[in-house]
């Protein structure tokens, strides 16, 4: 069982921002997080693995005291012992796959959860080779499989699959969830991508404006979103182009194109690659196959 | 060719020597503190540290001589403490050089440090791994072209130094003679093709040296 309890100033690209998360997650459990960029989602990751202070509050996971200010208690990230995953997999240049995984290793630990780990990720191949030449997606596997040799209880993924494609995105999908029940852990994964949390977390929680919401299952999002028998689908903005007084925007979801016309004042700076919800009146769904 | 010419030319390269294996001793710490500072005296620090490149190698010669000789608190105190006389010595030139070259080696050191993308020391230490073990295996080992740069240009610039050379250890065949102070002395006493050997040996060295670092760093960048 882990509880947050978080405060912290920030100086957000929207301007100053006071993040206060709470947070639960049962042993176990993968919880999922999302909410608008500069919410504050990576900063409250960074605090819950020590790689930033909290201004004041406490974080207790399976039965240890990491964080306490009122008692000055505030353990190193490298007494934390989480698993950290990154956007950017930060795997070390100098070293080949094999030499990024026995680093991890503790000195004195068997070595068999390196081989468990290589079994699990498809990795024996890519053994020998530098970061330097490997995809996006391999990288990506060998850093999960690397924050997880010391073998903590608690993962955190920081929007570990956003710089991959849908494809290569729903494989790596799972792995994560192969990892998360191979090892039992308790899963923390910073996401914006609906399909995602979907497919991987047992509840979802929204950061916004540096509050937590409650909370909820995957598909309750998605039905409180639809209180009228409307759909809200999040995707992303391929193409603008004008359309007499208004707007044609071709929006990526999932992996349909859909063609959305939109007013000026709904533009405001929209660009190619942002991201965008888009609610779809549907008040009579047909369905064929 | 004299023998002069060699001792000379050895005593300029183990001055060089010397001087770079302590710089490389002080530069890294003092290039990864400054790396990782956020405080308010980090400006003040790195102005100090790179003073040498601006001021007159004879200012700072000049103030060396004061501080070294031994009517001054710290010569008198290194004399006493030590036994390390630092004017007109071997042991005043390697220190002398360390002070005038310590920007060429913490500047390229600093800014590798500061390129080196955040998130693998913070990996390491997610691993468990301390700040020491993260700056010998993972810091040092990806900032290899900086730390190259750094070590030629600490020895290159301390071979081609002159003023404060001059000014702290004169000019003591053997001891102090190095070969910038030699073209010198040769000239004035108008043995120009002596002077033509220290010079056209500087050249082919200066050459040599940067030549190798550039298709040294070629290669690096490649197989990064």
């Amino acid at each position: 069982m882990i509880r947050i309890r978080l405060k912290k100033h920030l100086h957000a690209a929207t301007g100053p921002l006071l993040l206060q998360p709470e947070l639960e997650a049962q042993a176990g459990e993968f919880l999922a997080v999302t909410g608008p960029s500069g919410s504050g989602k990576t900063t409250l990751l960074r605090m819950i693995a020590g790689l930033e202070t909290a201004a004041e509050g406490s974080i207790s996971a399976f039965g240890e005291t990491w964080l306490d200010t009122r008692q000055g208690i505030n353990l190193r990230v490298q007494d934390r012992n989480v698993g950290l995953v990154f956007q950017d997999y930060a795997l070390f240049p100098n070293m080949t796959v094999a030499q990024n995984l026995h680093y991890a290793l503790p000195k004195g630990a068997p070595e068999d959860i390196i081989s468990e780990l290589v079994d699990i990720t498809e990795l024996q191949e890519l053994m020998g080779r530098y970061p330097a030449r490997l995809s996006g997606g391999q990288q990506q596997r060998v850093a999960l499989a690397r924050a997880l040799v010391r073998r903590p209880r608690l993962l955190l993924l920081d929007e570990p699959l956003s710089a991959l494609d849908q494809r290569m995105r729903a494989r790596l999908q799972n792995y994560i969830l192969r990892l998360h029940k191979a090892f039992g852990l308790t899963t923390l994964i910073v996401s914006h991508d609906y399909q995602e949390i979907f497919k991987l977390a047992d509840r979802v929680v929204r950061l916004d404006h540096g509050a937590i919401s409650q909370p909820e299952l995957p598909d309750e999002v998605a039905l409180a979103n639809a209180p009228d028998g409307s759909f809200l689908l999040s995707g992303e903005v391929l193409h603008i182009e004008e359309a007499g007084s208004s707007f044609l925007m071709s929006v990526l979801i999932g992996t349909n194109v859909v063609q959305v016309p939109a007013a000026i004042a709904d533009l405001r700076g929209l660009q190619p690659g942002d991201r965008v919800e888009v609610r779809f009146e549907a008040h009579q769904a047909i369905l064929s196959r | 060719m004299e023998s002069s010419f060699w001792q000379t030319l050895w005593l300029t390269f183990q001055l060089a020597g010397a001087t770079t294996l302590i710089l490389l001793v002080l530069g890294i710490p003092l290039a990864y503190g400054l790396s990782k500072s956020q405080s308010r005296a980090k400006p003040l620090a790195e102005a100090l540290i790179s003073m040498p490149l601006v001021l007159p190698p004879t200012v700072l010669g000049f103030y060396l001589l004061l501080a070294f000789s031994p009517s001054s608190a710290l010569g008198a105190w290194l004399s006493e403490t030590a036994g390390l006389k630092l004017v007109f010595t071997f042991s005043g030139l390697v220190a002398g050089s360390v002070i005038y070259s310590l920007p060429f080696m913490v500047q390229p050191l600093q800014s590798g440090f500061e390129n080196l993308p955040r998130h693998l020391a913070e990996a390491s230490y997610s691993l468990g791994k301390s700040r020491w073990e993260t700056l010998i295996k993972v810091e040092l080992p990806n900032i290899k072209p900086a730390l190259l740069t750094g070590i030629v240009l600490a020895f290159a610039h301390t071979v081609g130094e002159f003023g404060v050379i001059l000014m702290i250890g004169g000019n003591i065949p053997g001891q102090t003679r190095v070969a910038s102070i030699a073209i010198y002395d040769e000239v004035e006493a108008m043995n120009y093709g002596l002077a033509n050997q220290y010079a056209l040996a500087m050249v082919a060295f200066a050459f040599t040296i940067l030549a190798a670092v550039y298709l040294i760093n070629r290669r690096m960048l490649r197989t990064a």
